[in-house]
């Protein structure tokens, strides 16, 4: 299919999911930071959050001092935040609408029915306890966004770049999420197992819709250690980076095509260390190491996704040096 | 104004024969039928009129193009003689295209003056000896047709103008008629109406057959100016009917002369484009130079027949209305015929006896600039102010050869929804003609109304809007 054609549906779900994602990031640190009180550092959950997501310094550019309100205002309506809800919804949209044609009027119409509503959204609607319904609402038209799209669209390349984008996107969004809570928010090793831990912990497993999981999978105490395991290498549950890399993988090679060579090396190589992986061994290197090289990792490979798909060159292919 | 021809009634008040199966369907459906009809209907445009309204500015409002639910029905008869008219026109345009950019044997024997063509800014000197896939230029033709009483003649069909660069609105004609069978299932059980569904697979048929010599199945493609261009909806809609890709310039690159476009899986060679996009705009390098639009190197490929592009380039000398008022001289030249549609009778403001005429009648005529398409530098005499007649005279009289003048043609009426029932409004008709190797289309074409009472203009950015076309089968 055409690159340009790719390129969109990609970020078209990408940008469906970052929303999404954003979404849980706000609600996690939401209630993260309706659980503390640590005078001595206000708003520390938020900053965290800004940290993560790479955020912190175009946020200072933009508001100066962190306070809940405005950083909830600028992931949220921020048009100048290119992570913000709006931002994403709105990229989502364009995307889809320059590719009308190739995707179904039912996921058209979901899209921007969406992006309507979310243009309509003022400041005021997200004040005070009716900002967890804003949240919600974003997970809700995500969901029906992937819904409409399994319910009705041909499952040929397009809709394997509409995965790819979704399953990067989130595998992304996990790992992050993963790591507000484990380092920054970690005081020290002394609370580890005490009560606030264990809501804090049980926060993140609800805004990765995997508390219930949980329950099924370990029936304990909720430990730092199987909450890793559970969202690291657990592949059935479906926000783990084990799922996302699986997923990811089998896509590239789905796509396949006469540079995709490095391409599945490099998810192959991601799928097979997770598959295989223990969480022991995390443990022991570090969980924000391990996160971190594992957030480059997928930073390559959507860099790779790039080179093998969108940025195709102009040479005909026997021409190409490169593959000769 | 004399009235005029009504599609639907006799002089007398009786309903013609090609409208008594419908009329007779209107007259027993009881009143809160139509009522519950009618809102259906416009829940109906609402949703279709959302697929047509989301590109331009104001982008996710909603912008629509009234759509009225009365067919416009010709007479199976009737449209055998029109198609035919049209076959030949088309035949005969084609045919001067290629003409003109070879031998320019109608110049040689002096049937259309040289000047004319040689000096118009639509002539394409690039052209000039370019072979062009089966001598074809005009793939795609959107040929206007008007139905008036005039010079004693009762409803008779004219052509008003030939639609040859890059024609448009056939998207709408189709999701009328799918909007139409909808609504009315029962209708189409009652009579036979000629399908016009067929549309997208006659035109992908016709490109490729004028593929240059491709590996495997020809790859058409139909290139757009984009999703802010006014047609985007059409072009995103046809290549999704023809099961084509939508390209944009960026999409394209020409290497050695081949065109490819990039796909995921590396360059794909392309044979045929049909392209929405003006000729000044398809190449950098050799026509407009700002032009971000276009593919570079595109016109090389195309004049070495690498590549065929639907419509070509340079018809425009065609279309001009300078070329108008030849197109019955063309038909007698190329296919040793008479015409079969006329023109609407025109005077050429550069002979001197036409002006004569012309500046002694301008308040009843409508007088058009030859030069460009559109409604530019128009006078439309019985609607203009005495002030605007006086300078529209100053600008005639300084360059008379750059005019011609036609009557003001009362256009045939048909009827539409109104609140109070049905009243007749102007209609016009644009069929779409396509050429391949054979010349075919489908019957009907495009009706546009005008929905204002007593306005005879049809666009859609001035009230009009459109309605089904039905051609009855025998």
């Amino acid at each position: 299919m055409l690159s340009s054609t790719a390129d969109h549906l990609y970020w078209m779900a990408r940008s469906m999911e970052r929303a999404e994602n954003t979404a849980r990031m706000l609600d996690v640190t939401y209630r993260l930071a309706l659980l503390r009180h640590d005078e001595a550092k206000p708003f520390q959950e938020w900053t965290a959050m800004l940290t993560i997501s790479g955020l912190y310094e175009k946020y200072v550019e933009r508001h100066g001092l962190v306070s809940a309100e405005n950083v909830l205002h600028f992931m949220s309506l921020d048009e100048g935040n290119p992570s913000s809800i709006h931002t994403s919804l709105y990229n989502a949209r364009e995307n889809a609408r320059a590719v009308r044609g190739t995707i179904s009027q039912e996921m058209w119409e979901t899209i921007n029915h969406t992006w309507l509503e979310m243009r309509d959204t003022t400041r005021a609607m997200l004040s005070g306890d009716k900002v967890s319904a804003f949240f919600e609402w974003v997970k809700d038209r995500s969901h029906m966004s992937r819904g409409v799209t399994h319910g009705t669209m041909l499952r040929d390349d397009g809709f394997r770049f509409l995965r790819l984008g979704t399953f990067l996107e989130r595998g992304d969004n996990t790992a992050r999420l993963l790591d507000v809570k484990y380092h920054i928010l970690l005081p020290s090793l002394a609370e580890v197992g005490g009560a606030a831990d264990y809501y804090q912990w049980s926060a993140v497993l609800r805004s990765l819709s995997a508390l219930s999981s949980y329950r099924k999978v370990y029936r304990d105490l909720i430990t730092p250690r199987r909450v890793a395991e559970l969202l690291i290498l657990r592949r059935d549950v479906p926000r783990s980076l084990a799922a996302c890399a699986s997923e990811v993988n089998r896509l590239a090679q789905e796509l396949g095509g006469p540079r995709s060579r490095e391409l599945i090396r490099r998810t192959g190589l991601l799928d097979a260390e997770l598959r295989y992986g223990i969480i022991d061994d995390i443990m022991v290197a570090g969980l924000h190491e391990y996160l971190t090289a594992y957030l480059e990792r997928v930073y390559g490979i959507a860099d790779q996704v790039n080179r093998t798909y969108f940025w195709a060159v102009d040479a005909p292919l026997a021409a190409d040096p490169a593959l000769a | 104004m004399m009235t005029a021809f009504d599609e639907m009634h006799a002089a007398d008040g009786s309903v013609r024969d090609n409208y008594q199966a419908y009329a007779e369907w209107l007259r027993a459906m009881p009143a809160e039928v139509t009522a519950r009809k009618r809102e259906e209907a416009d829940l109906l445009f609402h949703r279709i009129g959302i697929t047509f309204a989301v590109y331009g500015e104001d982008a996710g409002t909603e912008r629509l193009i009234p759509f009225d639910i009365v067919p416009r029905i010709i007479a199976a008869r009737e449209w055998q003689r029109i198609e035919q008219g049209l076959k030949q026109r088309v035949q005969a345009l084609n045919a001067f295209l290629h003409d003109i950019y070879h031998d320019q044997e109608i110049l040689r024997a002096g049937r259309i003056p040289a000047a004319q063509v040689l000096g118009n800014s639509q002539y394409r000197k690039e052209m000039q000896g370019v072979d062009v896939a089966g001598k074809v230029y005009a793939h795609v033709a959107g040929i206007d047709l008007v139905r008036a009483d005039h010079g004693g003649k009762r409803g008779e069909y004219y052509v008003l103008e030939d639609n040859l660069r890059t024609p448009s609105g056939v998207s709408y004609m189709l999701e009328d008629r799918r909007m139409m069978m909808r609504l009315f299932p029962d209708l189409f059980a009652r009579q036979a109406v000629a399908p016009v569904e067929h549309y997208p697979d006659l035109l992908l048929s016709t490109l490729r057959t004028l593929s240059p010599p491709a590996e495997g199945d020809p790859n058409v493609v139909l290139l757009t100016p984009g999703q802010y261009n006014s047609a985007y909806f059409e072009h995103a809609f046809l290549a999704q009917q023809m099961g084509i890709e939508l390209v944009e310039g960026n999409d394209l690159f020409v290497s050695e002369d081949t065109v490819f476009m990039r796909t995921t899986h590396g360059p794909r060679r392309v044979d045929v484009i049909y392209r929405r996009l003006d000729d000044d705009f398809l190449d950098p390098l050799a026509f407009r130079k700002d032009s971000m639009l276009g593919v570079p190197g595109l016109f090389a490929a195309y004049r070495a027949g690498r590549v065929t592009l639907a419509n070509a380039v340079g018809t425009g000398i065609a279309d001009d209305k300078a070329m108008y008022i030849h197109v019955p001289e063309m038909i007698r030249f190329y296919c040793g015929e008479e015409p079969i549609l006329s023109n609407v009778p025109t005077w050429e403001l550069g002979k001197t006896e036409d002006l004569k005429y012309a500046l002694a009648n301008l308040p009843e005529l409508v007088v058009k600039e030859v030069h460009g398409s559109g409604g530019y530098g128009m006078l439309v005499g019985p609607t203009a102010s005495k002030d605007e007649i006086r300078l529209f005279r100053e600008k005639i009289v300084a360059a008379p050869e750059r005019y011609i003048a036609q009557p003001t043609l009362s256009l045939s009426t048909c009827p539409i929804f109104v609140e109070q029932g049905i009243a007749p409004r102007h209609i016009d008709l644009r069929p779409f003609v396509l050429s391949g190797t054979e010349v075919c289309m489908v019957p009907g074409g495009l009706t546009r109304v005008a929905l204002k009472e007593g306005s005879l203009v049809v666009n859609s950015s001035q009230g009009g809007g459109t309605k089904d076309t039905w051609v009855l089968q025998e």
